[in-house]
């Protein structure tokens, strides 16, 4: 070890790393011009297991999260922040492709990485390494999404298919045999939103990329937020058939596993086929789809009618996913 | 003139709680007066029925003996109170109308099978409600489900809005008549219409019976308007319209129920002993499960398939009646609904749902107001079980042991829901909500407890609740402000529901088996043995826990408990070769929450077996499992009971172990069912033997939805009471999750009372 103490050790190691950031002179912190009086910061801890899966790693994983959270408030990124938590006995090389791919996404999101840290602690501290990412961001004129923007009529907008990431990840970690067919979703999408706000300017009331929890917490969250009702229509949200398959076999609800490259929105029915059109434009987008309405009835409830026309209450995940009991 | 002493005349103020309004109470009471010559008056008020009555000394004392033991067949008489005072000087008897302020606490009956006075006049051409399919009085007929508020009149149920013709009303006030202030009373020419309509609504011509009877017989699905809701019909014999009615309704594989015409054309069907036929012809009138008759029977093979009983049922109303006197065969009579939504109980929702399922539509312009399935009971050698309590049997108030000081409202379960409102010494138990995770059933479960505290009356003060938070019934309870919230494990709950189904205090050894429940330690619970009283409960011993793999989808694949249970050890099992692309993942899977549950010890056997290995309903496999274990087998399968300083573990892998030695045995698969379940009723037992030697407790109490199984509960009943042990199980309410409210109820009520 030793690369922990913050010495000689630490500055070869950041010597080392901060070159493949294209970041310049270290500082504590980074002074960043906007120029736009609204400035918006989002952070964000990353730890997944395994680090590496088919279609990104904790690295880019790391990039996406923040600029995500950010482009759901309209906003474009700016600038990064990264900080990572390192178990003594990483190998260095792992540190190194995992700095090579925030570089890479990072570089792909347009988004500067302007300052970092990184800790070591000792053996059974920390699980391997743990990766923070601050990012800030202006906010797009016309951008007036907010979780309470929903109203009653609007459309739910989803952008891509349900399910990859959280499925790709389980799966790699329990060598089920699906990830040869599996890859994760994980990408930017400030793109996205920011093609969306062009095309339905104030009609796009809110944004959310369902993350942890899912399609089903990330609809609740907006519900609840709104005052309103979300009806989805089952047939309508897509869910892959591997997801499908390797969820059946995890006993596992789609609705509740992670995305990181798809995000939901409400908009104004009169908008909403514009844009729908501007997201399918995109390849972000290219599967953009509604699946279903924000309705006044039953607030804060999400229900979806079933592909057999029965009415399902679809919940938050509380804890982790449990079988329904007795 | 008036000579005698005035001492001889007597005057009390008499009044009546109970189920009182709506059962022919004051016509009985006037006549009652009458014939002992006493002079004064009648009411119903909002607790019940109020009596003024005077005359002569012996005569008030014989009415006062004569008013408990001859009280109609539909009333049910809680409390008497008896208040002696001057007399007024009544001339004569009368009855007064209801008075309708104050505080409502008078009782709402249950819907009631058509009486034999009724059935009577119904098959009289020369009655004037010969065939009418709305006949009733006040010995029968629709109630809670048609009953909008209190007091129980008519211009607060769904009759409201027919006005009764001259001959309907002059009964109606004729205190002399049988239908004295029957409030859903009505004749051909004032009551509702009932109409045939196509599956768009269109009102086809012709008797709606005699069509509705003909499209049954030509293989077609009617829908049929009944007490509670829609059901939908074929032909009971006809495997290509039971086949048909499966797959419009999405429900692959669970039981339907039978409506025979009479007892005659149901014994054709199933073995009816004497507790049978008094269920099946019972005012309740529940489906009974009964077991089939040997040899071929008129029912098609997709009724029920996978089990040796058949749920039978007899006509409730006067409708059913006459379409099962035309049809001429047994019927099938299912919920209307699609797949796990509840029952379509309003008209115009019923025709958008059920327009894809039914080809036709025998219903009627009188609106059910309150949802309610049918009941489900099952006979047993030493009385029955409720398996699903709502139509026939809610709202009847069960009587509790202790009062409850503060009323209570329990939430109950999440997936067989019922809630529960109790105060004083009356537990309210809902008719059967269902699955919570259905919009619509989440909707009635909200509305319901609306309906039921505006009909008694009552605002909660307390709320019981399970302790999950992420729990529906819980999240609705916790939005309940201003209450005292108690939260109520599972276990605890089911056996709380046993006590206060026996009016038994405790503590008892509590023997709770069932699906899952959560417990404290945050792994699954379904097998447990608890101290248990009504305020508190230890665990003291439960089945080994064994990994779920794959959580859920562990509950609707039973072989992976087959997986959890044998690991590698499955030398050339077919249910590891069936599975084996997945048993190696199963063995490794992370997310595999631990469990102690009954249930999926059953599933395991049940998947070895051959049985199941995926699940189209819940508790499919263990009903299965039962269905197919030989009664008369008497081996049983020994489980080692192991301690480590804690509770007692039962080792139920021993019981899959040996089960699946004898398989590979070569021994016949009913044959290892029975050694199972006579292995689980020994194990429990057993345990039950060593908590006695520790704890010197000496009853046994025995609930979960497991103990739905008949066979499972009578070889552990027999065994327990060879062991010694008093044994309480459920009477009136089920021992599955339609029992937990009640249990919170009584867990909660008696920490207030602490
Ligand atoms: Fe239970
Ligand atoms: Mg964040
Ligand atoms: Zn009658
Ligand atoms: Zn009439």
């Amino acid at each position: 070890l030793g690369h922990g103490s913050g010495g000689q050790l630490m500055a070869e190691l950041l010597a080392d790393l901060t070159p493949r950031l294209g970041a310049g002179a270290l500082e504590d912190a980074a002074i960043v011009a906007t120029g736009a009086p609204e400035v918006v910061m989002s952070t964000d801890g990353f730890v997944v297991t395994p680090r590496f899966f088919p279609g990104g790693d904790i690295g880019s994983l790391a990039v996406h999260g923040t600029v995500n959270d950010l482009a759901m408030r309209g906003a474009v990124p700016v600038a990064l922040s990264l900080a990572y938590i390192v178990e003594e006995g990483l190998p260095l090389d792992e540190l190194r492709r995992v700095t090579a791919s925030v570089a890479r996404a990072a570089q792909a999101c347009d988004v500067r990485v302007v300052t970092g840290d990184t800790k070591v602690v000792g053996r059974g501290a920390a699980d391997g390494l743990y990766v923070t990412t601050t990012g800030i961001g202006v906010r797009l004129p016309g951008a007036h999404v907010a979780a309470a923007g929903g109203r009653p009529g609007d459309a739910v907008l989803l952008s891509g298919p349900i399910g990859l990431h959280g499925v790709t990840v389980l799966s790699t970690r329990e060598g089920l045999g699906f990830d040869s067919e599996l890859t994760s979703d994980s990408r930017p999408l400030h793109r996205l939103t920011a093609a969306m706000i062009a095309a339905g300017s104030c009609g796009v009331h809110a944004l959310r990329d369902p993350t942890r929890g899912g399609l089903a917490s990330a609809l609740n969250e907006l519900a609840a937020a709104s005052g309103v009702g979300v009806e989805l229509e089952e047939p309508a949200v897509p869910v892959p058939a591997q997801v499908a398959a390797a969820c059946e076999l995890l006993g596992l609800d789609p609705l509740h596993v992670a995305n990181e490259g798809c995000l939901v929105a409400f908009v104004d029915a009169a908008r909403a086929g514009t844009v729908l059109a501007a997201m399918r434009a995109l390849p972000e987008g290219s599967a953009a789809t509604r699946i279903g309405t924000v309705v006044a009835a039953h607030p804060g409830r999400v229900t979806m009618r079933t592909l057999v026309g029965s009415h399902r209450v679809v919940d938050m995940l509380v804890g982790e996913q449990l079988p329904r009991i007795c | 003139a008036h000579t005698g002493p005035v001492t001889t005349l007597k005057r009390v103020d008499v009044h009546v709680e109970g189920i009182v309004q709506g059962v022919g109470f004051r016509p009985f009471v006037y006549s009652l007066a009458n014939r002992l010559g006493l002079a004064g008056r009648v009411h119903n008020d909002v607790n019940g029925v109020h009596i003024e009555i005077e005359g002569a000394h012996a005569g008030v004392e014989a009415f006062l003996t004569a008013l408990e033991r001859d009280a109609p067949a539909l009333s049910a008489i809680e409390r008497v109170t008896v208040v002696s005072g001057e007399p007024a000087g009544h001339h004569g008897f009368t009855i007064a109308t209801s008075d309708p302020g104050g505080p409502r606490r008078a009782l709402v009956p249950a819907d009631t099978a058509t009486c034999d006075d009724c059935l009577r006049e119904l098959a009289d051409p020369a009655d004037r409600r010969h065939r009418h399919p709305f006949i009733n009085c006040t010995n029968c007929g629709p109630r809670l489900t048609i009953v909008r508020g209190v007091p129980y009149d008519r211009h607060l149920t769904t009759m409201a809005p027919f006005g009764l013709c001259p001959d309907c009303a002059r009964e109606y006030h004729d205190p002399g008549d049988r239908r004295y202030h029957a409030q859903p009373t009505c004749c051909p020419a004032c009551g509702p219409r009932l109409v045939l309509r196509d599956a768009r609504g269109t009102e086809l011509c012709g008797d709606p019976i005699a069509c509705a009877a003909t499209l049954l017989r030509a293989g077609r699905v009617v829908a049929v308007k009944g007490l509670g809701g829609y059901h939908l019909a074929v032909t009971a014999s006809d495997e290509r319209a039971a086949a048909t009615l499966r797959g419009r309704k999405h429900r692959e594989e669970k039981p339907f129920a039978v409506m025979a015409a009479d007892l005659a054309q149901a014994r054709r069907l199933a073995d009816i002993d004497d507790t049978a036929a008094a269920l099946l012809t019972g005012r309740a009138r529940p489906i009974v499960l009964l077991p089939r008759r040997d040899g071929p029977l008129p029912v098609a093979s997709s009724v029920a398939p996978g089990s040796r009983l058949l749920g039978l049922m007899l006509p409730y109303t006067a409708l059913h009646h006459l379409l099962l006197a035309e049809v001429a065969e047994p019927i099938v009579l299912t919920s209307g609904n699609v797949s796990d939504e509840p029952i379509a109980h309003e008209d115009g929702d019923a025709l958008t749902r059920l327009s894809g399922i039914a080809d036709a539509f025998l219903t009627h312009d009188r609106a059910i107001h309150l949802r309610a399935d049918d009941s489900v009971v099952r006979p047993l050698p030493g009385g029955i079980t409720v398996l699903r309590r709502a139509r026939g049997y809610a709202p009847e108030p069960l009587a509790l042991r202790r009062p409850v000081p503060r009323p209570v409202l329990a939430c109950g379960a999440q997936l067989d829901n019922t809630f529960c409102l109790a105060y004083g010494r009356r537990a309210f138990v809902s008719q059967h909500i269902g699955d919570l995770g259905n919009h619509d059933t989440l909707r009635s479960f909200v509305e319901g407890i609306d309906h039921y505290c505006h009909l008694l009356d009552l605002r909660p003060e307390i709320v019981a609740h399970d302790p999950h938070p992420g729990h529906p019934a819980t999240r609705h309870a916790l939005e309940i402000a201003g209450v005292d919230h108690v939260a109520v494990q599972h276990h605890h709950a089911h056996i709380a529901s046993c006590l206060a189904d026996n009016g038994d205090p405790g503590p008892v050894i509590g023997v709770a088996f069932d699906g899952l429940g959560h417990g404290p330690d945050g792994t699954l619970w379904g097998g447990e043995f608890l101290r248990a009283d009504l305020t508190g409960y230890e665990r003291l011993a439960h089945l080994a826990p064994v990994p779920m793999p794959g959580g859920a989808a562990a509950v609707r694949q039973p072989w992976r408990m087959t997986a959890a249970y044998l690991r590698d050890d499955h030398p050339g099992l077919d249910v590891a070769a069936r599975n084996a692309a997945h048993w190696a993942a199963a063995l490794t899977a992370a997310h595999a929450p631990l469990t102690s549950s009954a249930a999926r010890l059953f599933d395991a056997v049940a998947a070895l077996l051959g049985i199941r290995d995926t699940i189209t309903y819940d508790g499919q496999a263990a009903l299965e499992l039962e269905q197919r274990a030989d009664p008369a087998e008497t081996g049983a399968y020994p489980a080692a009971l192991t301690t480590t300083g804690g509770p007692l573990v039962v080792e139920g892998g021993d019981l899959v172990r040996a089960a699946a030695a004898d398989l590979a045995a070569g021994t016949d698969p009913a044959v290892i069912a029975g050694r199972f379940h006579n292995g689980v009723a020994a194990a429990i037992t057993r345990t039950c033997v060593e908590v006695r030697h520790d704890t010197g407790l000496t009853a046994v109490a025995l609930s979960g939805g497991l103990f739905h199984n008949a066979l499972l509960l009578d070889r552990t009943v027999q065994r327990l009471r060879a062991a010694g042990f008093r044994v309480l199980t459920h009477v009136r309410v089920p021992p599955g999750d339609g029992g937990i409210s009640l249990g919170q109820a009584a867990v909660a009520a008696a920490l207030d009372g602490r």
